[in-house]
């Protein structure tokens, strides 16, 4: 049976003593976990229910301009903070942009870092996947393999990582926060999720017991704020994963470029920093070209994991399209549709009802 | 339309109630929960039934662990091929024309992914879960034989239910040489599966040889009368309850093997018994719409006119059991043709039986017609709506019947003008929005058959002038509740405040089968007949007695209306029910009536309801995305007996359409034959915000042909039409022609 040791920690250093021994997993929001844990995809022996930790569910606002998210924040919340919302647009539309209105009112920041792939052969226990069991072989390669990576596979895994949020934070140089046995650290987001090896092992940064406290963006991300978007294209307009998906963010100055952060969903085991089209950017024009010859950048090295060789150039008019969104100025209302290709662009965008 | 409708007795008359566009009487228990679905049912002793699913496609379980299964605390019974007790009908008989063979453990045969192959039986759902996953089958694996290619081709006897397979009418020969323009299309669609939001349930409990059952059913006497053939018991004894249903779609017209598992369960403990499907078993034994792959060859001379439909369509069936989705039948009852050639194969591959689902053969059938249109419209440089007008059907073109009513010009013109369809250009990629999205314009034809079942009814008068009308009538979200209470009080004379309504049980007369759209036609028609019955006897009464203002007036001299009978020559002359009865000391009257077609307008009219949708879609020039941005329908489809329910079908049919031109797509592992997206996450239907705008208009039609109300049907229609008109409108944005459904970004992709 599924039978798991269920404890409900007062204090953080509490809960890693818990998620210390054996086989742990921290329960939040739950809407990855339970659904892994029905599925038969995941087994751990002990839940540490860390819901009602005291002092993770705040946004901070510090003087010299860091913002520090508590790793239980509802995602919902954090997208509906004005202040949150006027430093860090692009990640509030890319929360806006994710699941459903329910899921999203359920769902913590620190737990949209730790979801895991939708993979289909992931869930389906009955298929080999080495992330479910190092060795075993990868099902999903020539199998059904639309929503797989185009970037960072190996043999052993083609999964790609789901979030939007990690999309923005990860261009936008977020930090995480963790507390473990041996005191606490932090990882830049770009370094924690892995991408996957020769067998497919480690996906994130966490040593046992390790927990996210809270993830936090560094003062020049509100640098970006006016020119900053999240792009996702999917087939159904809400409450769907990504196919692909880029976060943009600007720094325009005399109609030239001084910084640009651009980063992919949906393409990789990881939220995908495109530091070599950041580079391309720096100082150019914000024109077509260059945001195309930069999405191209990004590109560099794709190839299909399977039946999904569109993706590639799918992904790339996906990135130059979120640069120009970006360059086109960050609407002053999120926009009725977020994230979406049919949102209205620039800065006066109106943003109406959905049913405008 | 004629505003009220003298039924055959001339006692009562239509129009009072039904026509009104009444809220739905169940509302309230629906949206306060109190609405009773089988799997709220918790009968004292309750067991609960989990079944272990086949992980492969074909071949056959070597092993099964039950001594684990069993050991586990609460599992109370493990039932596998080699102890679960005989039945009295064999699962892979066929005993009648709408029976599919099914899985009842009858061996250690797998027939395809999802398949019961055990079930566990436990005090707790946990229990009967963790019970299901111990048993760890394992296998004898075959290949598994997924898709067009890889299973075997062969020429079906039938299609859908009992429907010819093949048409020949004219000759195609002839047709295509007398064509100036030729159009081949190919199109595919792919497996569905229906999942209503309600997943399968049942709850079982034997008293003696006499069954109660709590499951939504959509052919509730069919389905008591199958029950109990496989336990060999009378009919009678069989008890099925089925007030609420949270959607059909065909899928719970027909009996299951997991419906017949949970009820040997329920036997072979003694103890009433619960089975509920987990979302991910809804992609198994329970139907699905069969994937097509259709060839259209269409002829069009120099006056635009069609001079050859070819219609042919393969669907795919399970390896052990026929039904095949009749697709090319789309081809038979639309458009002129001197020559109309139709033609079905079958594709046996490893996944359960198709089965009817929501516009069987007419939802992918019309998607292909209406695509294959189009191009011929573009082929011949005509609009495509003038093209569709110009090969518009004044008699039925396969059988040259005349329609029992047709207002599909009028469809087309009150659509036209709703959608502001004048000025189109008629070349793709030539509109664009203020956004720089391209914008397309799309039209498809819609149509659907008006099938009949048999129906019985019962109405009764009380001496409180209230009413109570009852059959197995069926409410599965389409509003039957409420339209058919309408009827009812219509029936009666009677306000629809005034009466109680009893459905959805096999206690009550046969309301017949809530499916081909035609259950408001066949219920409708018995619970009007059976007013009129009651309101026969009260005339009777009332004529022959002497205290009666409405003596001597004649048995056929009077009329029921508001709760009085009157006076047909002299509506001031009138007295109350309450009156009439309380003078003769009774405390009732009680009608009965039946519904079914009149056989001789079967025989001399073609039936369907008729409508057009109009699509506007936009499409990211770049990304190409789409959004339908605005959709239109008007369809003719009889006497409507509720405008708001009426258009909620319809609307919510094109929605559906919605669905199938861009997002549902069951997806199996071309290796093993399981299901890849069996939840709603992967398994795409459209949500609120892929609808911005979808609207239904009604256009009057007055059928004196169809049945004796003139009710056709609405439940389906909305689906055909859609399709097309949306894939068409891609086409009018972008200047592609996708023919593979749903319509995927990839494929537009330039």
């Amino acid at each position: 049976m599924n039978v798991f040791d269920y404890v409900r920690p007062a204090s953080v250093a509490e809960a890693v003593a818990a998620a210390s021994e054996g086989d742990a997993a921290f329960l939040a929001g739950g809407t990855n976990l339970l659904d892994l844990m029905k599925a038969g995809a995941s087994h751990p022996a002990r839940l540490v229910d860390i819901t009602r930790l005291p002092g993770l569910d705040d946004i901070e606002f510090a003087a010299d301009g860091t913002i520090r998210i508590g790793a239980l924040v509802k995602n919902s919340d954090l997208a509906r903070d004005a202040a949150f919302l006027a430093a860090a647009p692009a990640v509030a539309e890319a929360l806006l942009a994710g699941a459903s209105p329910q899921l999203r009112n359920a769902a913590t920041i620190g737990g949209n870092l730790m979801q895991r792939t939708r993979c289909a052969y992931f869930y389906d226990p009955h298929s080999a996947c080495n992330r479910r069991e190092a060795g075993a072989g990868c099902d999903a390669r020539g199998g059904d393999t639309r929503n797989h990576a185009v970037l960072g596979w190996t043999d052993a895994c083609i999964a790609t990582h789901p979030s939007d949020l990690c999309v923005p934070l990860v261009a936008l140089d977020a930090v995480v926060e963790i507390a473990g046995p041996g005191g606490t650290r932090e990882v830049a987001l770009e370094v924690f999720h892995a991408l996957p090896g020769e067998t497919s092992a480690a996906e994130t940064a966490l040593l046992p017991g390790e927990l996210i406290t809270a993830v936090r963006l560094p003062a020049e991300a509100a640098t970006f704020a006016p020119n900053a978007r999240y792009l996702k294209l999917r087939e159904r307009t809400s409450y769907a994963f990504a196919l692909v998906s880029a976060a943009a963010a600007l720094r325009i100055e005399d109609g030239r470029i001084l910084e640009a952060r651009l980063a992919l969903g949906g393409v990789a085991a990881k939220p995908w920093r495109a530091r070599d089209a950041e580079r391309l950017l720096a100082g150019a024009a914000p024109t077509p070209e260059a945001f195309r010859r930069a999405a191209d950048a990004a590109l560099d090295g794709a190839h299909p994991s399977g039946d999904n060789a569109e993706k590639i150039e799918l992904a790339a008019r996906v990135a130059a399209r979120a640069l120009a969104l970006a360059a086109a100025g960050t609407p002053e209302r999120m926009p009725a549709l977020p994230g979406s290709v049919f949102a209205p662009a620039g800065v006066n965008a109106n943003g109406g009802s959905v049913h405008g | 339309m004629a505003e009220t409708l003298e039924f055959p007795t001339g006692h009562v008359r239509l129009g009072s109630n039904a026509g009104q566009p009444l809220t739905r009487r169940d509302g309230m228990l629906k949206v306060t929960g109190a609405a009773t679905y089988a799997a709220d049912n918790r009968p004292a002793g309750l067991l609960h039934a989990v079944y272990a699913v086949s992980a492969i496609a074909r071949g056959r379980v070597t092993f099964l662990d039950v001594a684990a299964a069993k050991a586990h605390p609460g599992v109370v019974e493990v039932i596998t091929p080699a102890n679960r007790p005989p039945l009295a009908r064999n699962p892979d008989e066929k005993a009648h024309g709408f029976s599919w063979r099914i899985e009842a453990l009858q061996n250690d045969g797998v027939r395809y992914a999802g398949q019961p192959i055990a079930v566990v039986v436990a005090e707790t759902l946990e229990a009967a879960n963790e019970g299901a996953r111990l048993l760890a089958p394992r296998y004898e694996v075959e290949p598994a034989r997924i898709g067009h290619d890889r299973g075997e081709v062969f020429d079906p006897p039938v299609v859908g239910v009992g429907a010819e397979p093949n048409l020949t009418k004219g000759d195609a020969e002839v047709g295509h040489r007398a064509a100036a323009h030729h159009v081949d299309v190919d199109i595919e669609t792919p497996l569905h599966y229906h999942n209503a939001l309600e997943p399968h349930a049942i709850v079982a409990e034997w008293h003696g040889d006499r069954l109660t059952l709590d499951v939504p059913n959509q052919a509730i006497a069919i389905a008591r009368s199958d029950f109990a053939g496989f336990f060999g018991v009378p009919a009678e004894n069989v008890e099925l309850r089925s007030p609420f249903i949270g959607g059909g779609f065909g899928s719970k017209a027909i009996l299951n093997g997991p419906q017949v598992l949970c009820i040997l369960a329920a036997r072979m403990t003694n103890r009433p018994v619960k089975l509920v499907l987990r979302r991910d078993q809804m992609f198994g034994p329970v139907g699905h719409r069969g994937g097509t792959r259709q060839r259209l060859s269409l002829g069009v001379d120099e006056g635009g006119h069609l001079t050859v439909i070819e219609h042919h369509a393969q669907s795919t069936t399970s390896s052990f059991d026929d039904f095949l989705e009749p697709a090319a039948n789309a081809s038979h009852n639309l458009y002129a043709s001197p020559a109309i050639l139709t033609r079905h194969t079958g594709v046996r591959i490893d996944t359960g039986t198709p089965g009817p689902m929501r516009a069987p053969g007419e939802a992918s059938g019309s998607a292909a017609l209406e695509c294959a249109m189009d191009e011929a419209a573009e082929a011949a440089g005509l609009d495509p709506l003038e093209f569709r007008m110009r090969n518009y059907a004044e008699t039925d073109p396969a059988t040259g019947r005349p329609f029992s009513s047709k207002a599909l010009r009028q469809c087309y013109a009150e659509g036209a003008k709703q959608f502001g369809w004048a000025g189109r250009p008629l070349a793709p990629r030539q509109m664009r929005d203020e956004a720089g999205h391209l914008v397309g314009w799309g039209v498809g034809s819609s149509l659907f058959p008006n099938p009949m079942f048999q129906a019985e009814a019962r109405a009764v008068l009380r001496a409180d002038g209230t009413g109570l009308v009852e059959i197995s009538a069926v409410e599965m979200g389409q509003g039957a509740l409420t339209a058919l209470a309408q009827i009812a009080a219509d029936g009666l004379g009677i306000d629809v405040d005034k009466l109680e309504f009893r459905a959805g049980s096999s206690e009550l007369p046969d309301g017949g089968i809530a499916g081909g759209s035609g259950h408001t036609a066949t219920a409708g028609n018995a619970i009007f007949a059976a007013g009129s019955d009651a309101m026969g006897r009260l005339a009777d009464i009332a004529t022959q007695d002497p205290a009666s203002p409405l003596f001597g007036a004649g048995n056929a001299g009077v009329v029921a209306r508001g709760g009085r009978l009157h006076r047909a020559d002299d509506e001031s002359r009138s007295e109350p029910y309450t009156a009439i009865l309380d003078r003769a000391g009774l405390d009732h009257v009680e009608g009965h009536g039946s519904g079914a077609r009149n056989p001789a307008d079967a025989e001399d009219y073609a039936m369907f309801s008729h409508g057009v949708v109009f699509a506007e879609v936009k499409v990211d020039p770049e990304l190409y995305q789409v959004r339908v941005s605005r959709l239109v329908g008007a369809f003719a489809a009889g006497r409507i007996i509720n405008p708001r329910l009426a258009k909620s079908q319809l609307t919510g049919g094109m929605i559906w359409g919605l669905g199938f031109a861009l997002h549902e797509e069951g997806v199996h592992d071309p290796r093993t034959g399981r299901p890849m997206n069996a939840d709603f996450a992967g398994y795409h239907v459209p949500v609120n915000a892929d609808a911005p705008s979808v609207e239904a208009f009604l256009v009057e039609e007055d059928d004196r042909h169809v049945n004796a109300l003139g009710i056709k049907g609405v439940g389906e229609i909305g689906i055909t039409g859609s399709v097309g008109a949306i894939a068409n409108a891609v086409w009018h944005a972008t200047g592609v022609r996708v023919h593979r459904f749903p319509i995927h970004i990839e494929a537009l992709l330039r």
